[in-house]
Parts: C-alpha cells; sequence; structure tokens
C-alpha cells in the first residue's frame, strides 16, 4: 500500500497527458507542420518538385494574376452564401417539424440523414444525369406536358454553380437537421409549458426564445458548413468538371490541379494557404468565445 | 465528408498527404527470371486503345527479337501514367523505359538529373538533321538528347465531308481564313452543321491553336507560343486572331459543349456537319466507318501551301540508372525504337506518322503522305503550345481560351488574361 500512495498522487494529473501526447504530437506534425511547410513551399519555385528556391510572394502574385483563380474565388462566395443559408434554413425547418411529435420520426430522420451517408462522386453522378437538358428533371416535367419548361443550370454559365448549391444542399441539410434536432431535445420542457400558458405562438418560441438558446448548436453547425464550403471539390469534378468552360471552377479544383496535373506545386501550396485564411478568420472568434467562457 | 469536429487546413493536409503518399510509392512488379544476358526492359507507357495497343506490340515484337526480354507496364490514361512514371522516378524504382510527349512534360527531371542521356544514338543516326526541328527542340535539352521520339501527330487538320460540300456548293478547299468563313455561311445556308466541335477545353485549344498558325502565321504563332511575347500578345494582329477564332463558335450546334471528339467526328462522317478540325487520330474514326481520304473525306492540314503544321507526339525515355545490364537494356530499347522498319509498322497502327523524315511514304495512306511530304519541308513544322510551354502555363492559355469561347467575354480581356496566363 505504501509504495502505491506516490503513484496514485501522480496519476491524476499524468496519465490523461500522456495518453494525449501520441494525438498531439499528430495533430502538431500533420496539422501544423503540413500548413507550415505549405506555407515555406508556396514562398518557393517549386515546379514538379518541391524545391527550396526562395522567390518571395512571386507565387501569389501569380496567383491574384489568374482570371481562373479569381474566378473560382468568386464562385466560393457565391456558393459559400447560398449553401449555408439554405442548409441552416431547411435543416432547421425539417428539425422543427420531426420535434412536433410526428409519427415514423425514427424512420423520416434516417431518410433525411441518408443522403450524407453516400458518397458524393456517386450521388453527383445522379445529379448530373437530372440536371441535363433534355434528360432528368427537364425532360420529365415537359413530358408531363409543360413544354416551355426549361431547367439547363448545369449548363449554364451563370447558374452552374447554383446547380452545384442544389446537390450539395439536399446532402448536407440532413445534417443540420440532426444537430438542431439534438438541441431542440435538449431545451427544458418547462420552457414550453410557461410559453403555452402565456399564450405566446409556437414559431415566436422558436424564433425568439427557443433559437438564441441553441446558439452553440447553430455555431457547431456553421463551423461544420464553413469547412465544407472550403474544401469544395468531389461535387464540382462529379457534376460538372469546373464547365462549361470555367464557370463552376473552385479553388480547390485549382489547387489539385497544380499539384498532379500541371506540376506545379509552388502556385498551388500558394492557393492552399490562401484559401486556409478564411477558415481560420472564421475559426478565431469562435475559439476566443470559448476559451472566454471556459475562463468564466 | 462534411463530419470532421476540429477546423484544421483540411486540404492542405490531404493535398500533402497525397504528396508524400507519391514520395514512396515504389511499387516493385514482379520480375520473372530472365535468360542470361537477355536485356530485361520494363516500359510504362499509356498505349491501350485497340490500334495503340497494336502498334505497341509491334516494339515489343522488335525488342524481343534483337535479343530483349520486353515486361509491358500499360496504364490507362496519360495523366495517370505520367504520374506513376514520377512517383517510381522519386521513389527510386525507375521502370527502364517510360512514355511521354514530346513536350516540356519531362524538363523538371531532365533537370533533377534523373534521365539518362541517349547521346551516342543521336549522334550516330544524324538526329539534329533526320528530325523536325520541334522535335529536337522538345527532346534536346543543355546540349543532350534525352529522349528517343517514336511518331508525329499533327493536331490541325481540316476534316471535311465531301458529300456537305457538294451540297452546300463548295467547289474547292478553302486557301485562306475568308474562304474558310465564306465555306461555313455556306454550309449554314444549305441547312448542314458548319463545324462539328466537341465543346471541351482541349478541342477548343486546338481550334485556336489552328486559327493562330493559319492567319496569324508561323512569326506570330512563335512570338506568342513559343517567345511568349507580350508584345506580340497585345498586338492588333493578335486580336484579330482572337475575334476570327472567337467567329468560329458561332458555326457550331447548341449541342456541342462537353461532346466528345470521336462524337463530333462522326458528325462529319454522316455529313450531318460539313468539316471538323481535329488531329490526325480522328482518321481512323473515317476508316473504321469504310470511308476512303478523296472519296468520301478530304484531308486538309492547313489554309495555303505555307501553312504553319502543328506538331507533337511521343517519346520513350531513359530513367537514370548505373546498373549495367538496365544501361544495355536502355540502349537496346533506344536502338530498336529508332529504326526506320519499325517507325513505319508502329505508325500505320497508331495513325500517326514517322517522326524520321527519311521514312518511305509509300505505305500509308493520302493524308499522310501529305503530312510526310510537309515535314520535310523544314520551313513549315512548328510545335503544338504543349512543346513550347510548361504544363502549368499551357493549362492557364486553355482556361482562358474556353472561358473566352463560352461566355461574352470581351476580347480585350481575353488578350489581357492570355498576356497575364502566359507572362510567368
Amino acid at each position: 500500500m505504501a509504495t502505491l500512495r506516490p503513484r496514485s498522487r501522480l496519476a491524476p494529473w499524468l496519465a490523461p497527458r500522456i495518453a494525449l501526447l501520441p494525438m498531439a504530437l499528430v495533430a502538431l506534425a500533420g496539422y501544423v507542420g503540413a500548413a507550415g511547410w505549405t506555407l515555406w513551399i508556396s514562398l518557393t519555385g517549386s515546379r514538379t518538385f518541391p524545391s527550396g528556391a526562395f522567390i518571395g510572394l512571386a507565387q501569389y502574385q501569380r496567383l491574384f494574376d489568374n482570371e481562373r483563380w479569381m474566378l473560382s474565388l468568386h464562385n466560393l462566395a457565391v456558393y459559400g452564401v447560398l449553401f449555408v443559408l439554405a442548409c441552416v434554413l431547411i435543416g432547421s425547418l425539417l428539425a422543427v417539424c420531426i420535434d412536433q411529435d410526428v409519427r415514423g420520426e425514427g424512420a423520416l430522420r434516417t431518410v433525411f440523414l441518408y443522403p450524407y451517408a453516400m458518397s458524393f462522386v456517386a450521388t453527383g453522378l445522379v445529379w448530373q444525369w437530372l440536371l441535363t437538358p433534355g434528360d432528368g428533371i427537364d425532360g420529365a416535367v415537359r413530358a408531363l406536358g409543360f413544354t416551355q419548361f426549361r431547367m439547363d443550370w448545369i449548363v449554364s454559365q451563370d447558374k452552374a454553380i447554383v446547380a452545384v448549391v442544389l446537390a450539395t444542399v439536399w446532402q448536407a441539410s440532413g445534417l443540420v437537421m440532426a444537430l438542431v434536432l439534438a438541441g431542440l431535445r435538449g431545451i427544458d420542457g418547462e420552457i414550453w409549458k410557461a410559453a403555452r400558458l402565456d399564450g405566446i405562438p409556437a414559431w415566436r418560441v422558436y424564433l425568439q426564445i427557443v433559437a438564441p438558446m441553441l446558439w452553440p448548436t447553430f455555431a457547431t453547425v456553421l463551423l461544420l458548413l464553413a469547412t465544407a464550403v472550403a474544401k469544395l471539390y468531389d461535387a464540382v469534378v462529379a457534376m460538372t468538371q469546373g464547365g462549361p468552360g470555367i464557370a463552376s471552377e473552385v479553388p480547390a479544383k485549382f489547387i489539385m490541379d497544380h499539384l498532379f496535373l500541371r506540376s506545379n506545386v509552388g502556385l498551388a501550396s500558394a492557393g492552399a494557404v490562401v484559401l486556409l485564411l478564411p477558415v481560420l478568420a472564421l475559426l478565431a472568434p469562435y475559439a476566443y468565445a470559448r476559451s472566454r467562457r471556459g475562463a468564466a | 465528408m462534411y463530419g470532421i469536429r476540429k477546423v484544421a487546413p483540411v486540404l492542405v493536409l490531404a493535398a500533402w498527404a497525397l504528396v508524400a503518399a507519391r514520395l514512396d510509392a515504389s511499387v516493385t512488379p514482379a520480375r520473372p527470371a530472365a535468360a542470361i544476358g537477355a536485356p530485361q526492359a520494363e516500359v510504362i507507357h499509356w498505349w491501350t486503345s485497340g490500334g495503340e495497343s497494336a502498334a505497341v506490340k509491334q516494339v515489343a515484337q522488335a525488342y524481343r527479337q534483337a535479343g530483349g526480354a520486353w515486361i509491358d507496364s500499360a496504364i490507362a490514361g496519360g495523366d495517370q501514367s505520367r504520374a506513376v512514371t514520377v512517383n517510381r522516378i522519386i521513389g527510386g524504382n525507375p521502370p527502364t523505359a517510360a512514355q511521354f510527349n514530346t513536350s516540356k512534360q519531362f524538363l523538371d527531371i531532365i533537370e533533377e538529373d534523373m534521365l539518362n542521356p541517349v547521346d551516342e544514338l543521336a549522334r550516330r543516326e544524324d538526329w539534329d538533321r533526320v528530325l523536325p526541328q520541334p522535335i529536337v527542340d522538345a527532346i534536346k535539352v543543355g546540349g543532350h538528347y534525352y529522349a528517343v521520339p517514336m511518331n508525329i501527330h499533327m493536331q490541325t487538320w481540316i476534316w471535311y465531308s465531301k458529300d456537305a460540300f457538294a451540297r452546300a456548293g463548295i467547289a474547292r478547299e478553302p486557301q485562306t481564313m475568308d474562304e474558310l468563313f465564306a465555306d461555313l455561311d455556306k454550309l449554314k445556308a444549305a441547312g448542314i452543321i458548319p463545324l462539328a466541335h466537341g465543346g471541351q477545353a482541349w478541342q477548343e485549344t486546338i481550334l485556336f491553336s489552328m486559327v493562330l498558325a493559319n492567319m496569324g502565321g508561323r512569326d506570330l504563332y512563335l512570338r506568342v507560343i513559343r517567345d511568349r511575347d507580350q508584345q506580340a500578345i497585345r498586338s492588333p494582329e493578335f486580336r484579330k486572331v482572337l475575334l476570327a477564332y472567337k467567329r468560329l463558335s458561332s458555326y457550331v450546334d447548341p449541342a456541342a459543349p462537353g461532346r466528345n471528339w470521336n462524337d463530333a467526328t462522326a458528325l462529319v462522317i454522316g455529313a450531318r456537319a460539313g468539316m471538323q478540325i481535329m488531329g490526325d487520330w480522328a482518321k481512323g474514326e473515317f476508316t473504321a466507318a469504310g470511308q476512303k481520304p478523296g472519296r468520301e473525306f478530304g484531308c486538309l492540314p492547313g489554309l495555303g501551301a505555307a501553312s504553319p503544321y502543328l506538331i507533337q507526339g511521343d517519346v520513350f525515355v531513359f530513367p537514370r540508372t548505373d546498373k549495367p545490364a538496365t544501361l544495355r537494356a536502355q540502349k537496346l530499347i533506344a536502338e530498336v525504337v529508332d529504326r526506320p522498319a519499325l517507325q513505319l509498322a508502329f505508325n500505320q497502327l497508331k495513325g500517326s506518322i514517322p517522326v524520321r523524315t527519311d521514312a518511305d511514304p509509300r505505305a500509308f495512306d493520302a493524308c499522310a503522305q501529305k503530312g510526310m511530304a510537309i515535314l520535310r519541308d523544314r520551313a513549315r513544322p512548328v510545335g503544338v503550345a504543349e512543346v513550347y510551354l510548361t504544363p502549368d502555363q499551357n493549362g492557364a492559355l486553355q482556361d482562358v481560351l474556353t472561358a473566352y469561347w463560352n461566355t461574352a467575354m470581351p476580347v480585350e480581356r481575353a488578350q489581357n488574361s492570355i498576356a497575364s496566363a502566359l507572362r510567368y
């Protein structure tokens, strides 16, 4: 017994730290280290092979002089706003609907969450068929007799990116629903009783009382959706290959193309660093808020 | 897909994980024990379609007859095949020989000193004299030859349907850009699709190269594509070329976006379209449909008697090694591939023409014979964009060209964007 005492005093302090060490090292080397190396490569003249030839910010200058990169950033902004708004709106509405004690809740939840479980490389191809003018939705509606109907977003210069939004919202809103529903279930039932006594309509309770209480849930949702926006790649490759022309190009595709097909690791790294900045900008306030809450 | 809890540079990480994977991607193929003395060669290439694989079999056979043991590593898709080659070179387990295009695709590997030169063969066979200049420019770096060329493809043939031309009342082949546009108008008036086109970026680049070479001429072509001369890109002559290129888009049918090149060729074969501007690989489609040059279809290498002839092709490179057995195998492949008889056999099956200007043209069809005659005129062959531009410059140019073709982008902006694309 006596020999065990010092160890047991040490253990509560040391054991969790030792257990976390491998993960911390992986995170440090894998995430921070890789990001740091990418930053360094972006300052070099690397082409097919990474090289140490320092050229300052020339890659960035070239990047922002590139028509396709600028359009990619623009597309990312359009996509980001539409995608996040639509996902939050549709996901929350679905959650509220299921929250009304509907019959077959389990089945509905599964149905809504199902798209999220499938690879977008496969479902993106199905969406491409659905959206192809002449076939899919376009053809089906016209076969019903609406001969004036046109659904040609996927081949249109302005709307190709909206077609990508449509397909990815279908995929991701189920996840938002699941998270918001979990949040709703955590709301104290007393609040609903009190609101009912006061005769407040349900939509006002949701909007003005429940929604503000759910802010941590929405913060998580926004963070997940924002990362999804930044790394948008598979949906574009599966649906439009960046076309028509370069109308639906996105930064991640620019980076991958330059990394592997166009043999310019330096320019690709510069793009990756630029893409990291908005993610960090979103992450910083969130991390700050969390640390404040932890201190309080 | 979105389920990552911690926001980390996900993309950066993924990308670099892939790069790291490249570094140690060294696949060791099972090597059968070769007969003593038979130089064993593992060759990576992407000749996998019907005609192509028949052609490469000729090479393998010739190599075996010369006493070697050929191990075939065919990988579908040029991008994929080249990536595997580069991975294995970096991983320290290179193949004996590997295919690349006659281009700057392997320039970085040369600069890293990872290829063996083939100077001895080049000197003995007098490549400086028998090879067309654009091919020499691509494979000779710093005074050393680093690749053995196999064949030449010409990218901007005009293939036309004799039937469609007759119905539109076109009596003779166009000799200038103006005549070409007049013929396109006649085809349109006759209710025929004037220009068969597949709306993919690389096919639009072919149209642009054709207009630049035939309308701008050899000098402007080389100043823009080879020298990347900013002044030439901003010149009024180049603007005219861009406008003519854009004008071609008004002769294309609405179903063109995304179409494959062979589907566009099928339109010309069926005389539903008047003409297509495409590389000599399109000839295989006509032949497969039972059509003959001069009878059902015509092939026009350019507008006018002195039009530049835009060429590219395939080469073998030999990754650096010190092993005497591998060196012997590399030397033997290079020698076999360069033999005029093999060049004939290979190219007849592949649809291209021999790279050596001293090959016998009589074995080829009328279109290939035209091409071989032009090749002997040293003033006419020039390289395609890939011969002069690095893959990223070429890609940036292609991005601008396809955007300009597909949108209402003003010509001034296209000119500026091309200047930017080729500045770096």
